[in-house]
Order: C-alpha cells, then sequence, then structure tokens
C-alpha cells in the first residue's frame, strides 16, 4: 500500500546552521513526504525520535565538522535498536573524502554536498524506500 | 519482519518501538487495523487524555513540553499526539512540534508522536483516537493531544478529550477568534499566555466576561491561567487546574457519562459511514439516484421532496418495483 514517506530531520549536536535543512525539510514536504523536524538534537534523541515516529529515513545536516564523529553514532546506534531499516542520509559542508567514508564504511546511503540539484536528495530519499512504502521508484 | 500479534504482543507489554509501529497501521488504515485495535481495545480506557488547542503561534507546544515534565516528575507514563497541517497540494506536511521538545531527563517516560493532519484516511478524528487508542492500551497514564484549534476536525479531537485546554494570547484579536470558532463551549481551561505582554490582563478580562454568558454542557466553571509557558510563569497553576478539573470528573462519575457520551457519538459517525457504504454498493440504489436526478432536473419535484420520496421507497422496499418502471 502507498504512503507518505516519514523523515526525520535534524541539526546534528550544536550546529546552528539551520538554513540549509529548513530547505531541505520544505522540499521534502512539497514532494508529499511527512517530514518531522527536530531541531539540533545529539544522535541519541534523534534515534528516540525516529523510533517514536516510526520514521523511513533520518537526515542529517552538519556543517561544523562533527560528521565523522557524530554521523556514524546515529547509524550504530539505529542497529542497536534493531532500526537497520531506517535510511540515514547527510547533508553539509565537508571534504570529499569524508562524504566518501562515511557512505562506504559508515552506512550513511549518501551524503549530498553543496551544490547538488533539490530533486536529487528527493529521488535519492525516494528510491532508498521503494520497498518500505510502496511508492514505485521515478521511471529513468 | 515482525507478525502483527507479536507487536500487539511487545506494545501491550509497554515496547515503544512496537507502539510506533502499531500507531502507524492503524494511522494509515492498513489491512491489519481492525484486528490491530479488536486486540488492544480490551486493555484501553485508563488513560487521561487532555486536548490542547489553540491558534497557531500560541505557544502549544512549548506549554506541552512543560507539561509533559510535570506529569513525568509526579511518575505518570506520558503520551503526546501532536498533529500539525499538512500541504493541500502535495499532501506531504511538516511537522515542528518536536523543535520545542527538549531533551528528557533521567527517569521520564514519555511517548511523542508527530501526525499530519493531510492523508489520515477517514478523517483526523478517527486517526488520532486510535493512535491514542494504542497508547493507552500500551500503558500511558496520561496522554496530551496537541491540535490547531481552527478546522472542525481539530476541534472534533480536542472534543474526544476528558480536559480540553484552550490556548489564548493577548494582542492577537484572539478572544474575538475564540468566540467565533466555538472554542469557548469546549475549553475546561483558559490559558493566556505570553501573559508577559502588554494586554495580557484585558485578554483574561475579556475571556471571564464571554464566560458568563457561554452555555456549557456541565457545571464546571472554566478557570483562566496567565501562563508564560516560554518563562515557566503560571504553568504549574494551569497544570494543578488540569488535575482540579480531574477531579471533578472522579465525582459521581462524570469521567464515565463524558466518555459514553463521546462513544456514542464516534458510533453513530461510524454507523453512518458504514451504512452509506452499504447502500452505495447496492445497484438498485444507484437506480433510484439516477431516476431521482432525472425528474430533478426536468424540474418536475425538488431536490429535498425527491430525496425524501426515494430513501421513503427504499425503506418500504419498493424501490425495485419502481426503479424498473421508470425505465
Amino acid at each position: 500500500m502507498e504512503r507518505n514517506i516519514r523523515v526525520v530531520t535534524a541539526k546534528l549536536g550544536l550546529d546552528i546552521h539551520w538554513r540549509g535543512v529548513y530547505l531541505v525539510s520544505q522540499f521534502l514536504k512539497e514532494a508529499g513526504m511527512d517530514v518531522i523536524y527536530l531541531g539540533n538534537k545529539f544522535p541519541e534523541q534523534i534515534v528516540e525520535a525516529a523510533m517514536e515516529e516510526d520514521a523511513d529515513v533520518v537526515g542529517l545536516s552538519t556543517l561544523c565538522g562533527n560528521h565523522l564523529t557524530l554521523g556514524p553514532k546515529v547509524v550504530e546506534l539505529l542497529r542497536e535498536k534493531g532500526m537497520d531499516h531506517v535510511r540515514v542520509f547527510m547533508g553539509g559542508v565537508m571534504a570529499p573524502k569524508d562524504a566518501r567514508k562515511l557512505e562506504q564504511e559508515h552506512g550513511i546511503v549518501k551524503v549530498y554536498l553543496p551544490d547538488t540539484p533539490m530533486q536529487t536528495i528527493v529521488d535519492g530519499i525516494r528510491d532508498s524506500v521503494v520497498e518500505l512504502t510502496g511508492i514505485p521508484k521515478k521511471a529513468m | 519482519m515482525v507478525s502483527v500479534d507479536e507487536l500487539v504482543a511487545a506494545s501491550l507489554a509497554g515496547d515503544k518501538y512496537a507502539m510506533s509501529r502499531l500507531i502507524s497501521l492503524v494511522e494509515r488504515e492498513d489491512p491489519h487495523a481492525p484486528d490491530i485495535l479488536q486486540a488492544i481495545y480490551p486493555y484501553s480506557g485508563n488513560a487521561y487524555r487532555i486536548g490542547v488547542t489553540g491558534p497557531p503561534g500560541a505557544g502549544k507546544s512549548t506549554l506541552v513540553n512543560r507539561l509533559v515534565q510535570a506529569f513525568c516528575k509526579d511518575g505518570y507514563a506520558v503520551g503526546v499526539i501532536a498533529v500539525d497541517p499538512s500541504s493541500p497540494f502535495s499532501g506531504g506536511a511538516l511537522l515542528g512540534d518536536r523543535v520545542r521538545f527538549k531533551a528528557k531527563t533521567e527517569g521520564m517516560d514519555c511517548f511523542f508522536r508527530s501526525m499530519s493532519a493531510g492523508r489520515a484516511l477517514g478523517g483526523l478524528a478517527r486517526a488520532t483516537r486510535d493512535a491514542a487508542r494504542v497508547m493507552d492500551a500500551s500503558g500511558r497514564q496520561v496522554i496530551i493531544l496537541e491540535t490547531v484549534g481552527v478546522g472542525q476536525s481539530e476541534m472534533d479531537i480536542a472534543k474526544a478529550a476528558d480536559t480540553v485546554v484552550v490556548m489564548l494570547t493577548p494582542e492577537s484579536g484572539d478572544d474575538m477568534q475564540a468566540m467565533k470558532a466555538g472554542l469557548m463551549e469546549i475549553a475546561d481551561l483558559f490559558a493566556v499566555n505570553k501573559s508577559d505582554r502588554p494586554g495580557a490582563d484585558a485578554a483574561v478580562q475579556t475571556i471571564e466576561g464571554m464566560l458568563s454568558r457561554t452555555s456549557r454542557e456541565t457545571d464546571w466553571q472554566p478557570r483562566v491561567y496567565m501562563i508564560s509557558a516560554a518563562l515557566n510563569n503560571g504553568v504549574r497553576e494551569l497544570y494543578d487546574g488540569i488535575w482540579d478539573h480531574h477531579g471533578f470528573l472522579g465525582l459521581e462519575n462524570r469521567m464515565g457519562e463524558r466518555r459514553k457520551a463521546r462513544i456514542r457519538t464516534e458510533l453513530k459517525t461510524l454507523m453512518m459511514a458504514e451504512f452509506s457504504k452499504r447502500l452505495w454498493e447496492d445497484p438498485a440504489h444507484n437506480r433510484g439516484l439516477e431516476t431521482a436526478l432525472e425528474k430533478v432536473w426536468q424540474r418536475e419535484i425538488d431536490p429535498g421532496n425527491a430525496a425524501r420520496e426515494t430513501v421513503g421507497r427504499w425503506f418500504s422496499g419498493t424501490e425495485i418495483d419502481d426503479s424498473i418502471a421508470g425505465q
């Protein structure tokens, strides 16, 4: 059965650069998703929110250099709670090699760096949860 | 994949993730939803439900955060259902009530769920009611329902609570809005928030003045509290006031009567829906509709009389002959 994708978005840790995550959250809403915006939260609170909200996707925004420590922590905590199906995405400013490391070694589905077209993010999230939500992939 | 039966058992035992999964299933009217509700219903009915409603920006989320802290501090397991509007164009929603939700301290037992007002099939009131039942059966002792008090369906949610708190703010013309929107009739307690701002006293006076001229269904006299949720002023008094109303409901079985009246309304609504669904499944009734439509279109009969006549014939069991005769 087709349903809205539930996305939990948060500013990771104490990073205050919120404009990006606001924009992305708005676009995801316009793409028909239910976006639960948390504000500034730490991995434990983010995972708890994902659990209570039955999220399909967690979106983490960070521009302050905590991506390699707090980002993987979210994935680890989700696994500990048996919530492996929750897809974790990140966005923000970081070295491209760090982004690759997060994707290849730490279970982050995709890191979106600056200048990523909004539609790429929407499609990336939608395609990652096809089997959870029954929403078909975008025709190529 | 965990089976629905396992989810129900885990949720009834208080497992929060199982509860969360069940809420999703009943909210979106999954094929399993009727079984889930049947399984949990006998265990529900123990939670004390509080509705918090008011115009956008009144400070509902901030107050709910304070109330949750207070209830948890007193040792209650709390559930929150926060409803936010959705986009009429995309069906998506940006649910921001958790932003005001501060970190839980050790020992706080709270479960917070955001809900979009948009795509909840079969009505928002049904979705929140069913979600609250899942929480109730899973051991939440206090359930707070937070909604924007603007639309009829949002008001219905608040009305379904045992105690209704209506939030208003000074200097925004809210008192007039409240009169228009019918918030006066459903409030058990008023919270005038942002009371550090000018005009708070006047707002309180206006509300109290209006209250004396509003007819109500119980003999409870609603109280007006001046609070500042952000600064945590007056929240304690409001919290005590909520418990006073709880005490009032406890006397003379008022709580039971109130809940039974709500269930009567719910049953009536559900029966109407079921009746209407069955009615239009029958092709004879659809033919009756078309026949009536033609007569009304030809100006032979007006819509009101056509409806009375057609339904009258259905009830007397003569519609079959007539619809054949009409062809």
